[in-house]
């Protein structure tokens, strides 16, 4: 790891505050950056850890119903706290790495760096939940902009995420066991009178919905409703771990099986 | 260079770090506690993980600095004060869960904290709980057997091979 200062604000102002220098990074719980500085393809000189924030821990209910995690809350915490209010977002937040992982990752940290094959966006996206941060909210169909790129501008900080509860959903993961992320995962979200499906880990353009699949699912919630659509395996990723056409088939495999955990 | 201060097993201690020093190597060069090894330094292996509050934690993806404060649990804390080993150091002798010792810090970290948190876990529970150790040797089979007899289970349905 190239040499930086290092930073522990106590409060979301004084984190913005530190991450106005020049070269400032912003540091959750370093489950990826850290192994990412190591490897010296990312170099920041200031880096600012969000861990010391209190007012960015923890889950809560809000007035509309919905789940509010705060931007550095871990993995093991959303696994442990959701499980009551959204159980497929807290067994999506226990199948994250593993339980070291689980104890240090958090959620912001996780959809500010927006890897293709990361859980978190998949729930985000599904579930339509909102990103705040420090300056703004930002619905989750804008904030996804392709592998590793989302609407976050520079120094900006993602403080809470907000997930309305569906009234049924599930995650399927089909798990890349070297690196444990998602292989291909999909998220469906059953609301009332709508059904969103994102997908993770199959696209080059990282996380998106399957719109197809969203419409015959709110015709007919029944795994058979997808029985008869194709998806299409360009675009997907293709690497040792599976071709195109391989992750293009889970895509489907794995929201039928969603639909018939729901 | 910043100073952090920090409880480990149950002892405050201080030193000098930079930015960049990772909790492992303060564990290991700041402070000469050498049975918390780095088998990867890449986050997969798990031969770093210590308590950090109470939790898992890999050593090596964790920088020192963030450890400001903080109740750290190494192996070397794990004895039982007369020097005797703890319960799962003895049922990791007893039930041969190592061979090269290697792994065996970083198993026995998250085997307590798995006993911590449930304290009487499945074989399939064990199994998940230790995804991110890495065993060279054993076939982890006798890592099971070991955590099952540490919680006071019978060991005699684990898979033998
Ligand atoms: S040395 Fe930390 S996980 Fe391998
Ligand atoms: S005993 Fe040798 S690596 Fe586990």
């Amino acid at each position: 790891m190239y040499e930086f200062e290092f930073k522990r604000p106590g409060t979301i102002a004084d984190a913005v505050a530190a991450l106005g220098a020049e070269e400032a990074q912003a540091l959750g719980g370093g489950q990826t950056l850290l192994p990412t500085m190591k490897q010296r393809l990312a170099a920041p000189e200031v880096l600012v850890s969000l861990s010391g924030v209190p007012e960015m821990q923890g889950v809560c209910m809000d007035d509309a119903g919905r789940v509010c995690i705060g931007g550095a809350t871990t993995h093991a915490t959303v696994a442990a706290e959701a499980a009551d209010n959204y159980p497929a977002l807290a067994h999506l937040a226990g199948q994250i790495g593993d339980p070291a992982v689980r104890n240090r990752g958090t959620i912001g940290g996780s959809l500010a760096n927006n890897d293709p094959a990361a859980c978190y966006p998949a729930a985000v996206l599904a579930s339509g939940a909102t990103i705040v941060t420090n300056a703004r909210e930002i619905v989750a169909d804008d904030f996804f902009d392709g592998m590793f790129t989302t609407a976050l501008d520079d120094g900006e900080i993602i403080t809470e995420v907000k997930f309305p509860v569906p009234e049924a959903a599930s995650y399927q993961k089909f798990l890349q066991p070297a690196s444990r992320f998602a292989l291909t995962g999909v998220f469906v979200a059953k609301f009332p009178g709508a059904v969103r499906v994102a997908v993770t880990g199959a696209s080059e353009e990282g996380v998106f919905r399957w719109t197809a699949a969203e419409e015959a699912l709110s015709a007919d919630f029944t795994p058979d409703a997808v029985a008869g659509l194709a998806v299409s395996p360009d675009g997907m990723i293709s690497d040792l771990h599976g071709s195109a056409a391989y992750r293009a088939n889970l895509v489907k495999v794995l929201t039928k099986r969603a639909v018939a955990a729901c | 260079m910043t100073k952090v201060t920090m409880t480990v097993n149950g002892k405050s201690v201080s030193g000098a770090v930079e930015g960049r020093t990772l909790l492992s190597d303060f564990i290991r060069e700041g402070l000469r506690l050498t049975g918390t090894h780095v088998g990867c330094d890449t986050s997969q292996c798990g031969a770093c993980v210590v308590h950090v509050d109470g939790k898992a934690v890999k050593s090596c993806t964790m920088l020192a600095a963030e450890a400001e404060g903080a109740e750290i649990k190494t192996i070397e804390g794990m004895a039982n004060p007369d020097g005797s080993l703890s319960v799962i150091q003895q049922a990791f002798q007893d039930h041969h869960g190592l061979q090269c010792g290697f792994c065996t810090p970083g198993m026995v970290m998250s085997a307590a904290a798995l006993l911590a948190e449930n304290p009487s876990p499945t074989e399939s529970e064990i199994r998940k709980y230790l995804e991110g150790n890495i065993c060279r040797c054993t076939g982890y089979h006798n890592i099971i057997k070991a955590i099952m007899a540490a919680s006071g289970q019978s060991v005699a349905d684990v898979a033998a091979e």
